[in-house]
């Protein structure tokens, strides 16, 4: 890279000058770079921290490191260590960033009351309360003890539950402990479509 | 085959590209010329739908040309085993096996067992290779161009190169990926595969096999550790009605032999580490905690008791049935019936909002004030939000670590099912009524931590690996017990957190490894990376070839070792035999490869476990514009089909619905769209939905390349807009052309780009083994132009309905 030497006036960053006086003839190279682009440092290099991450995306498994600053997600690049990936990522895993800090990524609870045309705002708390009280209540409703011949069900038809694919392991088995444990049996996710 | 691998798994696709380079020969069987295609050596166009019958010719073609490898399916597979006298094949019964009651619906695989005698010369004819030969005999090269539309010399040619890449020196790998299982003959497209590479002697060994290329992050995982309505952990089935103690429930699942046979280990360890103390040997471990099953359970079963009313609540968890399931129409009338749901998503879905914005809102069919349906949208944490396992298509887990908190109310899925179960509990505490019981008495004090009380994932994953009766982590399933000394949450997954280490967070980079890479995470089981690698040696312990060496057995040493953990106990040789009256893996033998199957054989023939029958047989899909040539049974006997006005089903060859259509991704999309179409960045490089037809069917339709083009099933109508383009090409089938709609599905009402769901287009028709839906095949029309706006799209589907004969859909009002 040309640095025009000894001139440390604004001459000496003038594109124009440095065409003229440098090797780059047309003006589109390096007589046209900037401070600004000197000053740049990839994020990779200015993050607070690394986490050592998997794509959430399709199956393959690829091995992400998300650079983190101020406690903000930076960047999303590939891990060049990985066997599976070795560093690379599609459009999908490369586009994470955008995943996880997208404006349009919702932040609050939402409710909809039955019949309306909105939605509303709602605490969390409250939320995590009445969605309790209506997998109580709805087991309680829809409870099956028997069958007609007597054998033990002990089930609820009433609740459903669809999703995991995306999940943790961690997650999906808390998910069918709790499930099963409270009789719902209607549990499927991805994996059957 | 069944894949498209370039555009599905782009980054493992790099891995192709490296065979290739080092001289293997890729080759691409699929209804369209892709992303796949242009890498590979050569693309072979076949009909959506007609996969058994190419791959019946391949086996056909390796028996009729003695071109299988005789010492491995000698040792290695079931050929030898001799078949039930009473078994009658497709051939003898017009497309059915014996067995069949029209009745229930159903096959008794009464006469399909094998009878313990064995013909170790291969000619008996009741001996499972001759009943295989007789089976295929009629898939020949001439059956495959006038089925699939593949001209003899391109099957030829694959042929030749799977043949010519088999046998000791070289091997032959296959890839599928939902272009096989998303069938009603799902199951048995795999199965073909799996008796042509068995037969090939492909199985267990380097660059063999058959790779099943999943879709999700962790869909592995979620099958494993299972959020799915007939399984619990660990591939152990759900008990169903009528097994009212637990040895009813071993007995029904275990195996004689092999590592099923250990079948009460897992199920005792598992309900240890799920009821804890409460579980004990008098209470039969709490079995009678676990709920029952009577029949389908399935999400495709339960919209149809959300319609009823039946079934009230629903959470769907980072999923989005309104674009993403078959039928997806019926799926967002489901959700409008429900008395409540909870969506637990990064952004706002369209499963989340069909209240206000389902294409049944426009048509008149649902009124926003009329859905009674309460919605809780509760913000999810993003997998950089969380520490937790994924588990590749490979079963490998890998941990992801937390990077940065979740913003605002956004919680991981363990946040909030754990604190769910917390506050439960906490409202049934003291309750005296017996169903509440094994809620209550479930293992649930996880630590939490941090300002938000987050669970800890890894006190979970230590759950799941298993612990012994000191509380230390468990290292092998071989030291699980059925004496309740054992707990563990996933029998495969133990090992997982050996030594209180979490080796699914091991991070030794690639260049530091062999090229097998083991201390980088962890796979199931055992951190095995190939499955039934035993089968990579001889029955004498030796490699087949050097140049295919993976595991062998060291006679000084007295034990099996190689590049990889060999799928067989360490320390049996292979001059084991078994002494009579030996149980479980003491009673497979050292020249046992299989070792999950009870005989230790690869099946080439399943004597019981399929709903459709032993062996694959060619049916046509659900939907399909040609009669089955093969056989008067025209589709599997056993699909499951759902019979609900809002599901009607095209009658096959209906002149009314001509053209066959077929689902798939893209790779700047994923799946229903909630975390592409939302993100700018992909959205502009996939901006539209758009329809793929030939220049032949655009030339017959009128549909003009940019243009607009409505395509009409009896489900509903979509538009898309038209792709000209020889990727796609006519086929010529049973004498005619057949033309070929392709359909991305990815778009929905909300996000950066929008568009219909092509989802919409389909029934509901499942493979009877799975219950995974035929969304790769099935017929429609297709015109020029947009589709009609409001209730004028309702007269255009309900005209097509009456020119085909198809019953008048219930009207929505009554």
């Amino acid at each position: 890279m040309h640095r025009v030497a000894s001139l440390p006036t604004w001459i000496g960053r003038w594109p124009a000058w440095r065409q003229l006086t440098g090797r780059d003839d047309l003006g589109r190279g390096t007589a046209a770079r900037s401070r600004r682009t000197d000053e740049t440092v990839a994020r990779t290099r200015t993050a607070d921290t690394v986490a050592r991450s998997v794509c959430p995306y399709c199956a393959v498994g690829c091995g992400q490191l998300v650079f983190v600053r101020d406690g903000r997600v930076t960047q999303i690049e590939g891990d060049p260590d990985s066997p599976v990936s070795r560093g690379r990522l599609c459009p999908k895993g490369a586009a994470s960033k955008q995943l996880v800090t997208s404006p349009s990524r919702q932040t609050r609870v939402l409710y909809r009351r039955p019949h309306s045309a909105e939605w509303e705002p709602l605490d969390l708390d409250r939320a995590m309360d009445m969605i309790a009280d209506r997998v109580i209540e709805t087991r309680r409703a829809t409870w099956q003890e028997a069958d007609a011949g007597g054998h033990r069900l002990r089930r609820t038809l009433g609740i459903a539950s669809l999703g995991g694919a995306t999940l943790d392991n961690e997650e999906n088995y808390l998910m069918k402990k709790l499930y099963t444990a409270l009789g719902a049996i209607q549990i499927e996710n991805q994996a059957r479509i | 085959m069944g894949s498209n691998m370039a555009e599905n798994h782009p980054v493992a696709f790099q891995w192709v590209v490296q065979a290739k380079l080092r001289g293997a020969t890729v080759l691409h069987v699929d209804p369209r010329f892709t992303r796949t295609s242009a890498l590979a050596h050569r693309h072979v166009p076949i009909r959506a739908g007609s996969d058994i019958v190419f791959l019946g010719a391949l086996v056909n073609h390796v028996l009729s040309g003695e071109h299988y490898f005789r010492d491995y399916v000698a040792a290695y597979t079931n050929a030898a085993a001799l078949v039930s006298e009473d078994f009658r094949d497709t051939e003898d019964l017009g497309g059915l096996f014996s067995g069949w009651d029209e009745r229930s619906g159903r096959y008794d695989p009464a006469s399909w067992q094998l009878t313990g005698e064995r013909d170790e010369t291969l000619q008996h004819p009741r001996c499972v290779l001759q009943v295989l030969r007789r089976h295929f005999a009629r898939y020949t090269p001439d059956l495959v161009e006038r089925e699939c539309g593949v001209p003899r010399e391109a099957f030829a040619a694959v042929a030749g190169a799977v043949t010519g890449n088999s046998g000791p020196d070289r091997t032959t790998a296959f890839v599928y990926s939902v272009g096989w299982t998303q069938h009603t003959a799902g199951v048995q497209n795999i199965r073909t595969a799996a008796i042509l590479q068995a037969l090939l002697g492909n199985m267990g060994r380097p660059g063999g096999g058959i790779m099943a290329l999943r879709g999700h992050a962790s869909i592995q995982g979620s099958t494993d550790v299972p959020t799915l309505f007939d399984l619990l952990p660990g591939y152990l089935p759900m008990p169903r009605a009528g097994q009212d103690d637990l040895d009813a429930y071993v007995r029904a699942g275990q195996q004689p032999a092999g590592f099923w046979g250990l079948f009460r280990c897992y199920a005792v360890s598992l309900l240890r580490a799920w009821f804890g103390d409460a579980a004990t040997a008098g209470n039969d471990w709490c079995f009678s905690y676990l709920p029952r099953l009577t029949g389908d359970h399935g999400t495709y079963q339960t919209v149809g008791a959300q319609l009823d009313g039946a079934c009230k609540g629903y959470f769907l968890v980072g999923e989005n049935p309104a674009v993403g399931s078959a039928n997806a129409r019926m799926q967002r009338l489901g959700l409008a019936r429900l008395d409540w749901l909870v969506v637990r998503d990064l952004q706002l879905i369209e499963s989340a909002t069909f209240w206000r914005d389902a294409p049944e809102i426009e048509t008149g069919e649902l009124r926003t004030a009329e859905i009674g349906t309460e919605v809780f949208f509760l913000p999810a944490a993003a997998h950089t939000e969380k520490d937790g396992t994924f588990t590749n298509t490979q079963r490998l887990l890998q941990w992801h670590h937390q990077a940065v908190q979740p913003p605002g109310d956004a919680r991981s899925e363990l946040w909030f099912y754990y604190h769910l179960g917390r506050r439960i509990r906490e409202k049934l505490a003291g309750s005296a009524d017996p169903r509440d019981r094994p809620v209550l008495d479930l293992t649930w004090d996880y630590p939490v931590e941090g300002r938000l009380a987050e669970p800890s994932a890894e006190a979970v994953l230590r759950e799941i690996n298993g612990t012994g009766p000191d509380g230390r982590a468990l290292s092998s399933y071989t030291e699980l017990r059925d004496d309740g000394s054992t707990r563990c949450g996933t029998w495969i997954y133990c090992g997982c957190y050996a030594g209180g280490v979490n080796q699914t967070a091991r991070r030794r980079p690639w260049r530091e490894q062999s090229w097998v890479a083991p201390e980088w995470g962890w796979a199931w089981p055992s951190n095995r990376r190939i499955l039934y690698n035993r089968a990579s040696a001889d029955p004498q312990g030796r490699p087949w070839s050097r140049r295919k060496a993976y595991v062998w057995w060291d006679e000084q040493r007295g034990e099996w070792t190689g590049h990889d953990n060999p799928d067989v106990e360490r320390a049996k040789p292979p001059s084991y035999r078994p002494a009579p009256g030996a149980a479980g893996p003491d009673a497979l033998s050292g020249t046992d490869a299989f070792i999950m199957q009870r005989d230790g054989k690869a099946a080439l023939f399943v004597a019981s476990g399929l709903a459709d029958g032993p062996l694959p047989a060619h049916y046509e899909p659900a939907e399909s514009p040609c009669r089955n040539d093969l056989y008067g049974q025209q589709a599997d006997p056993a699909l499951r089909r759902y019979q609900r006005p809002e599901n009607p089903y095209h009658p096959p060859e209906s002149a009314v619905f001509p053209y066959v259509f077929t689902t798939y991704r893209l790779t700047e999309h994923h799946t229903a769209g909630g975390m592409s179409r939302t993100l700018p960045y992909l959205a502009e490089l996939q901006p539209e939905f758009f329809c793929e037809v030939s220049p032949e069917l655009a030339a017959e339709r009128g549909l003009q390349h940019m243009g607009w083009a409505t395509i009409v099933t009896a489900r509903t109508a979509i538009e898309a807009r038209v792709m000209v383009t020889e990727r796609i090409t006519p086929l010529t089938v049973q004498g005619r052309t057949v033309h070929q709609v392709g359909l991305p599905y990815h778009w929905g009402s909300r996000g950066v780009t929008t568009g219909d769901p092509a989802n919409d287009l389909l029934p509901m028709a499942l493979d009877p083994n799975v219950l995974i839906q035929e969304s790769k095949a099935a017929t429609c029309d297709i015109r020029p132009g947009r589709r009609p706006r409001g209730p004028a799209l309702l007269d255009l589907v309900a005209t097509y309905r009456r020119r085909a004969g198809i019953g008048e859909e219930a009207s929505t009002d009554g």
